[in-house]
């Protein structure tokens, strides 16, 4: 049910991607990101398609799970595309009252997909094969500068590790909620919009009950073990930069400097 | 009559995913009607899982489920009104209790099952009596209760659905040695009156050796034994393998037939070891 969930889902394994230093994959996750909406004709586009697919091809996570993540958006990508088709401009191909379709409006409905679907396979990516806590380690690694600002840093990421860390507990504990429930005839899925709502009654007050219970928990199991915050803390496990890292970014300002060059020598199409 | 029967039931958690677990497998059983079954395995052994199904809280992956002779999926939709028939209690119930009072939260599953107000406050009161859940009680809040009174007034909210079949998973986990004794037979004194079937998931071999007619023995996800409590306790060996034991009482037995006396197997109770001895101490004419 709720745990079928395949978006966001970390999968154990032990390729090259896996191995890779969490902070490198983020960077070049936020600089393909970047990179997708910096293609502006099919050649761009297609080089960056190319560099995901050879990326998702050595993540050691078997193709379905990345099917299964598209699946999710697919109403989304439905949607962006329709309107972008009657948004074209230039001569029209099929008119009908103010509806009309046009080459460039197809032309960007096709963009506006494939960037989607690439944004969603390059996170995916990421999530897959980086397990929640290496994810914020990194980040507070990579945060680190704003220390400078007084900002929290590493305040901010115990938060994001410990409410990460919940997400499944809290869908287990949801889904045994809603078992026991329905076990005693709640009645979920029939009814409208309200009758819905009040129906989750029943299952959010226990929820909140032992997520309180649980903060509450964690909170002395941690205050026991003497936890003070941030200062002067040091790691089990210490992030290097090895060698198959430095190929990684190598890889990516290939990739980089290879889409920069086709938008600056080819026409954009968008 | 079988009140449950199942056919080759099978389910696998996670399917097309890389973390699949097949946790039922082919397991076929019917169960009589007023049965008392005792439903053991180690931990992981699929035992959740399965009486799950039993009352369509999840649904097979293949197999199949009667209730009454009727396959519980026919109609999907009606799949509600199997579960006021087979009334199920989890792995620790406490943490579904909801409701402002006590009696409000055991009146859920009557209200559901849309009985009216004066039948609602008869059901409520009887299986709070049934657990013991006192007057005063009933009018506190769930969140107040102590632990132990807390899973009463869980088991409560069940039984007053008044179900044909009770599942009890585990209904004893985490009480002291006095609860349990007392939670356990308060559950067969409703038995007794109520005559229904149950089936109880428990990992106290001396539980499911006082009550159960027959046992159940699962193990990763296969049924492996399915007996008199008598006849299953006897091979202790296999259950041992099983990562199970059996009760102290049957240990001690089956230690003194190993030395040659001669005491028969299966011995479950205090009680019936006690007979026991004595018979073959008089045998011996020590006595
Ligand atoms: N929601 C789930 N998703 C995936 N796997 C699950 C899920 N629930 C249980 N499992 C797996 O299925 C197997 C059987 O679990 P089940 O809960 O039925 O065991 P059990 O016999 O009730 O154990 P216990 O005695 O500890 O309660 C276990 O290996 C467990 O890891
Ligand atoms: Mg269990």
């Amino acid at each position: 049910m709720i745990r079928d969930i395949t978006l966001g889902q970390y999968v154990p394994g032990n390729g090259i991607v896996h191995k890779a230093d969490p902070r490198v994959k983020i960077i070049l996750l936020i600089a393909f990101i970047t990179l997708i909406f910096c293609a502006f004709n099919f050649v761009s586009l297609a080089v960056i398609a190319a560099a995901v697919m050879i990326i998702i091809l050595l993540s050691d996570v078997s193709l379905k799970l990345y099917f299964k993540s598209l699946k999710v958006i697919i109403v989304i990508i439905l949607i962006t595309s329709i309107l972008n088709i009657f948004y074209g401009t230039g001569t029209p191909i099929w008119q009908f009252g103010i509806l009309k379709i046009t080459m460039s409006g197809i032309y960007r409905a096709v963009f506006v997909s494939v960037r989607i679907v690439l944004l969603i396979l390059i996170s995916s990516c990421l999530t897959f094969t980086t397990s929640p806590t290496d994810l914020t380690d990194a980040l507070e690694r990579l945060m680190k500068p704003l220390k400078v600002f007084h900002i929290k840093v590493h305040e901010i990421a115990m938060m994001m590790t410990i409410a990460l860390r919940f997400v499944p507990t809290l869908l287990e504990e949801t889904d045994k909620i809603m078992s026991a429930q329905k076990a005693r005839g709640a009645d979920m899925e029939s009814g409208g919009l309200i009758k819905k709502v009040k129906a989750m009654t029943p299952v959010l007050i226990p929820l909140f009950v032992s997520a309180f219970r649980r903060a509450y928990d964690l909170a002395m199991a941690m205050e026991c073990r003497c936890y003070q915050g941030g200062d002067g803390r040091t790691r089990m496990k210490s992030l290097h930069i090895k060698k198959s890292d430095v190929f990684c970014i190598i890889f990516a300002v290939v990739i980089l400097t290879g889409v920069v060059l086709c938008d600056i020598f080819i026409a954009p199409i968008i | 009559m079988s009140v449950i029967e199942v056919k080759d039931l099978c389910y696998t958690y996670g399917i097309n995913t890389p973390f699949e677990k097949k946790a039922v497998i082919d397991l076929n059983l019917s169960v009589n009607e007023g049965e008392v079954i005792g439903l053991i395995g180690h931990t992981g052994s699929g035992k959740s899982t399965f009486v799950q199904m039993l009352n369509g809280l999840i649904k097979p992956t293949s197999g199949k489920v009667f209730l009454n002779g009727e396959d519980i999926w026919e109609k999907p939709k009606e799949i509600r009104k199997i579960r006021f028939k087979v009334g199920m209690v989890f792995q620790y119930p406490e943490y579904q209790l909801f409701d402002e009072t006590v009696y409000k939260d055991i009146s859920f599953g009557p209200m559901n099952k849309g009985l009216g107000e004066k039948e609602i406050d008869e059901t409520v009161r009887k299986a709070a009596k049934f657990v013991g859940l006192s007057d005063e009680l009933l009018n506190q809040s769930p969140f107040d209760l102590s632990g132990g009174e807390k899973r009463r007034a869980a088991i409560a909210g069940v039984i007053a659905m008044d179900p044909d079949v009770l599942v009890l998973d585990e209904p004893t986990a985490g009480l002291d040695p006095m609860g349990r004794n007392l939670l356990l037979s308060q559950i067969m004194q409703y038995h007794r009156e109520r005559k229904n079937t149950i089936i109880i998931v428990s990992h106290s071999m001396e539980d499911i050796a006082k009550i159960a007619d027959r046992v159940m023995v699962i193990n990763s996800g296969k049924l492996e034994m399915l007996d008199t409590p008598a006849k299953v306790f006897s091979e202790a060996e296999r259950l041992e393998k099983m990562g199970l034991e059996v009760p102290q009482i049957t240990k001690i037995m089956l230690a003194l037939k190993e030395k040659g006396y001669e005491v028969s197997d299966g011995i479950l109770t205090v009680e019936q070891a006690f007979l026991e001895v004595v018979n073959l101490l008089k045998k011996e004419g020590k006595i």
